[in-house]
């Protein structure tokens, strides 16, 4: 699959470190199934939102709670770390360890951005709206599915951030290339499930 | 310790073996006693609660923790060797796999000693399983058991479709592959797109229960009918996981006791795939009754019956293998064909049940029971029956008695028929499924008796079965490499068992049928595709154990979280989600070792292949 792009450039890895062995592409291949399955997962979490985003039980709706400049905000921040997550792994088919590092730092920085926004748009909506977990079928909806991709994106952080500990440590190696490869399909992922969520729950909340 | 640090396939399929074996049994103990106290009409035997745990239990057991991991027993033991490989993709990962799917079904019998196992039925419908209906732990138990052990499954389902994409040896392609790796590979597919939406509907379960969450709460504006749909998206694609599995293992034992090429090759492809695919467009078809609307209901209910086509166009070509073909029928044989009529029955019934009319009548009746049974049982379980026997040399190297094959495959099957056959008409004169005793002079009561004393007999031979494996595994190995001397895939081509490497050199593919193709053309063997080299293996490691220790452990602290000890230190522990904590420590903390420390594994050198 990679055979034009096997011979090495300078400093002797291969043009694309993430496919240079089997066990890096067997790597991708199955981490690009993961992400089918990821993709039930979340369309099953917004089929559960669909059903459930008109029954407020009496409770905030989605037009009363939203406030759409600070969405726009986290939105701004990850789909930007996702932009750099593409830097981050153009600098490594161009084998410059050190600024692949700087780019993934840099997205890190911006994933932590969007997290703290979502927290702090939830402990608003729980102290200030009493809009908490039990208050009706659409809270539970609600918290679920963007909690679910909150727990994601923090996991993404703790796993570059684990990533970037071990390109320090270890260089930059057909070993070490799929997992950062593959944390960036990842972040991706993520990204785009986001926008989903922005147009689904946050837009159409907003008009709809 | 060998073996909870072992990641050869063929280890982790025996440990599959073992586990989903021990479940079999609970399940079928279970399935026992439930068949005890329906033998007379108001019978006491147990009370309505303990009726409601067994038959819960019975279902749970036997599709999540028995038949399944058979299944992947029999995929962990064979796929490598028939597509031509070393190993899966994933060594590390389908020893996780294992190591998830036992701790999660642990966790779900933990119940039965820890204050009441589930009681909502296996398909768990709210409000049922809402703490308002099911006040002890028993949904908890089902709730995280099954999480943890559906991760397990997905772990392998990704694994085996890597190893299936990947792996394969020269010249396998995808239309030369045995009809088992096909229906592997499927059935990986489905668990991949099936099961997330179990691990949905099980969280927002679990949060309804112990967080307070409304999903399913009508008084909050939750819906009970969307447990529904979330249950059957996933509960209806796995029926075809069940089921395509034993589709592949007939597949390969007919062609191999009929000395025929399986008829119709191609078209069994297919109709594999299409299964598969209307698999996931039928679910609704549990739910008639729930009130979707005639127009829901009519698409529904036409998309389950084109599912007849092409089962139908496989059933005709197990039947045009066998035909004309010279026919030995050893045990796995037997099963092979004894699988063909009964599995036909239940997918007549299925026809009968996915008339949305009709099944206004016939829904939650026994004639309910009688058809899934003669599926999974008539089907899938004989399936395995025939696969177990059909591939027990090649995994343990011994042959298994043909006698006490035969006995077993007969008293199996005439206590099936007795057990089940008579239950479509317990169905249609009215009995009702999950209730716990019935009133006498209905019409019930004969009926009832026969269909224990089938169940007991299925009993007997499941005990002739064990009793099998223990005379065979006090003789000393004696299978050949091609013990049945009309093997057609790569398997046969190599020793019984074999050695941890699989193959000295990868084979070379050169038509379906790879082995028999060599056979044909006047070869001992197959031709390498290699010269003799060292070979790369992957280390043995305790890594995967102490992980799913971690989540068994989270698991049972989240389970606990809300839980009042009578204060003091258990208390604390639990109430702050300590123990949970601790769990995700150790998981978190595994998963940390295992990407820092390099593996690099170790290699087999030529000299001590040629050595051995």
């Amino acid at each position: 699959m990679t055979t034009s792009h096997a011979e090495p450039v300078h400093g002797g890895l291969p043009h694309e470190p993430e496919k240079a062995t089997a066990e890096g592409r067997n790597k991708v291949l199955a981490f690009w199934l993961f992400l089918g399955g990821e993709a039930v997962l979340f369309g099953t979490l917004f089929a559960t939102f669909l059903a459930l985003r008109g029954q407020t039980n009496e409770g905030p709706t989605a037009n009363e709670l939203f406030h759409l400049p600070l969405v726009a905000a986290a939105t701004f921040f990850l789909l930007v770390s996702s932009l750099t997550s593409v830097f981050a792994i153009q600098a490594m088919h161009r084998n410059h360890p050190a600024m692949l590092r700087n780019w993934l730092l840099v997205t890190v920085v911006l994933g932590l951005c969007f997290l703290g926004l979502e927290i702090y748009e939830f402990t608003q909506y729980v102290r200030h709206e009493q809009f908490g977990m039990t208050t009706s079928a659409f809270s539970s909806a609600f918290y679920t599915l963007v909690g679910f991709h909150g727990a994601h994106v923090a996991f993404g952080i703790l796993w570059i951030s684990l990533l970037i500990g071990q390109l320090g440590y270890k260089g930059l190696t057909v070993v070490t290339a799929p997992k950062i490869y593959v944390s960036a399909m990842y972040w991706h992922f993520i990204d785009v499930v986001w926008v989903f969520i922005f147009t689904v729950v946050y837009l159409l909340g907003k008009v709809g | 310790m060998d073996w909870i640090t072992t990641v050869d396939h063929k280890k982790i399929a025996i440990l599959y073996l073992w586990a989903g074996g021990l479940f079999f049994g609970i399940g079928g103990i279970e399935a026992l006693l439930i068949r005890w106290q329906l033998i007379k009409p108001m019978n006491d035997f147990v009370d309505a609660q303990t009726f409601n745990e067994l038959i819960t239990m019975h279902g749970t057991t036997m599709i999540f923790l028995g038949v399944m991991p058979i299944i992947f027993a029999l995929m962990n033991a064979v796929i490598p060797l028939q597509i031509g490989a070393r190993d899966v993709a994933f060594p590390f990962l389908n020893a996780l796999g294992f190591w998830t799917f036992l701790f999660g079904g642990l966790l779900l019998n933990l119940s039965w000693v820890m204050g009441g196992a589930p009681d909502a039925g296996w398909t768990s419908y709210t409000p049922l399983s809402t703490s308002a209906y099911s006040g002890t732990h028993g949904v908890d138990f089902y709730t995280i058991g099954l999480q943890i052990a559906g991760l397990g499954t997905l772990i392998g389902g990704i694994n085996f479709l890597a190893t299936v994409i990947t792996m394969r040896a020269p010249g396998m392609s995808y239309m030369r592959m045995p009809m088992f790796a096909w229906t592997t590979f499927i059935t990986s597919a489905i668990i991949l797109f099936a099961f997330p939406a179990i691990t949905v509907g099980l969280v927002l379960l679990t949060f309804d229960r112990i967080l307070g969450a409304n999903f399913f709460e009508p008084g909050a504006g939750g819906s009970p009918v969307l447990w529904q749909h979330i249950f059957w998206i996933f509960g209806h694609p796995e029926v075809y996981i069940l089921i395509l599995p034993a589709f592949g293992i007939i597949s390969e034992v007919i062609p191999t006791f009929a000395r025929k090429r399986l008829f119709g090759y191609s078209s069994m492809v297919f109709a594999t795939i299409l299964i598969a695919f209307l698999g996931f467009m039928v679910w609704a078809h549990h739910m008639f009754t729930t009130g979707l609307g005639p127009v829901a209901n009519a698409l529904f209910a036409v998309s389950t019956m084109l599912i007849a086509v092409p089962t139908g166009i496989k059933i005709f070509n197990w039947l045009f293998t066998l035909w004309g073909g010279s026919v030995r029928f050893t045990t796995p044989n037997l099963f092979a064909s004894g699988f063909i009529p009964t599995f036909t029955m239940g997918g007549v019934t299925g026809v009968m049940l996915a008339s949305a009319p009709a099944d206004f009548q016939f829904h939650d009746t026994y004639f309910v029971v009688a058809h899934f049974h003669y599926v999974i049982v008539g089907g899938l379980v004989m399936g395995l029956f025939a696969g177990l026997h059909y591939w027990w040399p090649k995994m343990f190297g011994r042959m298994l008695n043909e006698t006490l094959g035969k006995w077993t495959f007969w008293t199996f099957i005439i206590g099936f028929h007795l057990t089940f056959f008579v239950q479509h008409f317990l169905g249609l004169m009215g009995m009702q499924r999950r209730v716990f005793t019935y009133l006498p002079n209905q019409h019930f009561d004969t009926l009832n008796l026969v269909s224990t004393i089938g169940a007991g007999l299925m009993g007997v031979g499941t005990l002739i079965f064990l009793t099998n494996i223990i005379v065979t595994s006090r003789k000393p190995p004696d299978a050949a490499d091609d013990p049945w001397e009309d093997g057609r895939t790569l398997e046969w081509s190599i020793p019984s068992p074999p050695p941890e490497y699989n193959f000295k050199q990868t084979p070379l593919v050169r038509g379906l049928d790879a082995l028999w193709k060599e056979k044909m053309a006047g070869n001992k063997g197959m031709t390498p595709a290699e010269p003799v080299g060292s070979i790369h293996m992957p280390s043995a490691t305790p890594l995967p154990f102490i992980m799913s220790v971690g989540i068994f452990i989270a698991g049972f602290g989240f389970m606990f979280s809300r839980d009042d000890f009578g204060g003091g230190f258990v208390s604390f522990l639990f109430n702050n989600y300590i123990v949970t904590g601790l769990g995700l420590l150790i998981t978190f903390g595994s998963m940390l070792l295992r990407s820092l420390v390099d593996d690099h594994g170790w290699h087999i050198e030529p000299e001590e292949l040629e050595g051995r």
